[in-house]
């Protein structure tokens, strides 16, 4: 009940996803799946910014990288881990493609400022 | 008194104290479900963690995901990893810089320490910074644009709204300093 009334009565938009969360959705919409949803705090609780960042290629920069599924599925990017050993496996859509529909790209997340969140 | 008040005044009330109130009840973190970003349609939602599950446990903080992320890993709150796999040691550099260039506020001190626990040298230098001290050119405006500093703090790190986290150093102390007063 309290969900349902939160739902409907604020009126602060995607303000109230976490700090940092990145919605990428280059493809998805067009493709008819939900957009990704990447949650940065679940991340840095279990790896320290330099493994995506340095490690993996991602640049520190919500639209610069070009993530394709069939990267992923190759091991590049998000499947240097979600291959089904460290993290879950790309057969689970529905985990990472978890973003209401037609949800813009970009970070997301109260305290954003003018600058990065409106990248 | 309560009673007195038209039906429509004390819809307003309740309207008011709802809009207010609940976000406070519901906690600092919303779960998924209700955060607008997620669709609350999706039948594996409930199997992602909900933020406040972790976030909750860690210490606080009053900006950002709310959570004081440096005193988290250095109290061993959280062990994030180094690498993919395996756990390097890590190159820690516990050098500040001091930014004078900022008018009558207080001057900017750059910890290295907290930097080097997250990210690689690489990760900043020399592509958003150069490396020797004052060659790069740094504007609040430019990091108010996401450049520099702004490439994390207002996007993933804490927010730029935390102005005395940066500009921490007063003037008045180095002039207490030269002046010999303790």
């Amino acid at each position: 009940m309290m969900s349902l009334l939160i739902s409907v009565l604020v009126p602060y938009g995607p303000g109230l996803a976490e700090y940092a969360d990145v919605v990428l959705n280059r493809e998805s919409d067009k493709a008819g799946v939900r957009p990704v949803i990447f949650p940065h705090w679940f991340h840095r609780v279990r790896y320290q910014c330099r493994v995506c960042h340095s490690e993996l290629g991602f640049e520190m920069r919500a639209g610069a990288n070009l993530v394709t599924m069939q990267d992923i599925t190759d091991g590049q990017f998000c499947g240097a881990c979600h291959d089904g050993e460290i993290a879950w496996s790309t057969e689970n859509c529905d985990l990472c493609h978890s973003a209401l529909p037609g949800t813009a790209a970009g970070i997301r997340g109260g305290h954003e400022t003018l600058g990065p969140g409106n990248w | 008194m309560y009673k007195r008040l038209t039906a429509w005044t004390r819809y307003t009330l309740w309207l008011v104290c709802t809009v207010f109130l609940l976000p406070v009840l519901a906690g600092d973190w919303l779960p998924l479900k209700i955060d607008q970003l997620h669709d609350p349609d999706n039948p594996a939602l409930g199997l992602l963690q909900n933020p406040g599950d972790a976030l909750s446990r860690l210490p606080a903080d009053n900006a950002g995901n709310e959570v004081d992320w440096i005193r988290a890993l250095e109290n061993g709150y959280i062990r994030p990893r180094s690498e993919l796999h395996g756990d390097k040691q890590v190159e820690i550099l516990d050098s500040d810089i001091l930014m004078n260039k900022t008018g009558s506020i207080p001057r900017v001190r750059f910890p290295h320490k907290p930097h080097t626990q997250w990210l690689d040298c690489e990760n900043c230098h020399e592509k958003l910074f150069k490396s020797q001290a004052g060659a790069t050119p740094i504007t609040m405006g430019k990091i108010l644009e996401g450049e520099y500093c702004g490439v994390c703090h207002g996007a993933v790190a804490f927010p730029l709204t935390e102005c005395n986290r940066c500009h921490s150093v007063p003037w008045e102390d180095e002039a207490s300093v030269q002046a010999g007063v303790p």
